[in-house]
């Protein structure tokens, strides 16, 4: 399929979105934030918004739900003792390969 | 929040040790990158688009997003209520950087810091101890941002060339690095442990029940992330040592704890 030139616009109001996001706070806000449930409302979306993004979306993305499911478990387990980033990130793509060397 | 003379030998010291610390965040934002380069291609999107919207936007989950809404032409509002949603967490870090840098930077200052705060920057950013100067996230982002555009171009381009088993193997790790921030988080804080499960058990129902599966992929994170974070923060407030320092922090300052120690 192809995109006309809309794509550009929705290119520039999501990018002005996330600029303002960043930006107001830095920019504007020279008190810290005593709302308690401001604060804490912030404190769990990222949370809540990540943990949505990525279950169960992790088991559809690979050729096959056995090795996401896989991957899912195995990014779980390697975030668990080790929550760095990109170690989290290459187990999970060795399990998918590894178990769809096995089962496909 | 001893007096500081902003020399300039002090801001290149800052860019340098950022720089340093930028490196693996932007080896990971290349390997990451690409597989998002990957998701676009297959939604039409070009690699001159695509890299792009990476330098605008520096998200990865927020691009994310702009593929799927885009690929599904869901109409500027629902791009700008996703987003919002989304990347919420960067106001949160963007409130917690402007307590951490002397309040008499400049507003030029403020305002480029405030182009590069994403998850990994702010979570190496914030494990400096004492003041922190903008130049140690500018150092940062000169590699971490070529990094990540690099990355999803590349996706875009030459993705197509890799056989489909690393294709599907690729495809996981966005996903993967999203666990990586929600996990250690829920394993430090029961509240959020919860949360997390909470999450993806709507996420589960979203995604199969009749009726909620029609609602679209965007709608369903901005449902669940007010409904689960603001029930959470009615059940569990957060007391207010806990806020400035999110997983992402805990995360760098175990990789960079030994280096990461500042000269003031």
């Amino acid at each position: 399929m192809s995109f006309s030139q809309n794509t550009y616009i929705y290119l520039i109001v999501a990018a002005l979105t996330i600029y303002a996001i960043r930006a107001l706070p830095l920019t504007l806000i020279q008190k810290e934030i005593t709302n308690t449930f401001i604060r804490s409302f912030l404190y769990y979306v990222p949370y809540v918004t990540l943990a949505v993004m990525a279950f169960p979306a992790i088991i559809t993305a690979t050729s096959t739900p056995v090795s996401g499911i896989v991957a899912f478990l195995v990014a779980v387990v390697v975030a668990w003792i080790d929550g760095n980033l990109f170690k989290v990130a290459v187990a999970s793509c060795v399990a998918v390969y590894v178990t769809e060397l096995i089962v496909l | 929040m001893e007096p500081r003379l902003e020399t300039g030998n002090e801001n290149k010291r800052w860019y340098m040790r950022g720089l340093r610390d930028g490196i693996p965040i932007g080896l990971g934002y290349f390997a990451v990158g690409f597989t998002l380069g990957i998701t676009a291609r297959e939604a039409g999107i070009t690699a001159f688009q695509m890299g792009l919207m990476s330098l605008m936007m520096h998200a990865s989950a927020g691009q994310f997003a702009v593929i799927t809404i885009i690929a599904g032409q869901s109409g500027y509002v629902a791009m700008i209520l996703t987003q919002l949603v989304i990347n919420i967490r960067y106001l949160l870090m963007s409130c917690a950087l402007s307590q951490k840098i002397s309040p008499d930077t400049s507003m030029p200052k403020r305002m480029l810091m405030a182009y590069f705060v994403t998850d990994e920057i702010f979570g190496i950013a914030a494990s400096v101890k004492g003041n922190l100067n903008p130049y140690y996230n500018y150092g940062a982002a000169t590699v971490a941002s070529p990094g990540w555009a690099l990355g999803t171009v590349l996706g875009v381009l030459v993705g197509n060339i890799l056989p489909l088993s690393m294709v599907s193997a690729l495809s996981v790790a966005l996903y993967g690095m999203f666990l990586a921030v929600v996990i250690p988080a829920a394993k430090e804080d029961k509240a959020v442990a919860l949360v997390v499960l909470a999450s993806m058990a709507g996420s589960l129902a979203f995604t199969y029940l009749p009726l909620l599966r029609e609602i679209s992929g965007g709608t369903r994170i901005i449902i669940l992330t007010i409904v689960i974070a603001a029930a959470a923060a009615v059940i569990r407030p957060v007391p207010p040592e806990k806020i400035t320092g999110v997983s992402a922090a805990e995360e760098a300052e175990k990789e960079t704890v030994n280096e990461t120690e500042v000269k003031p």
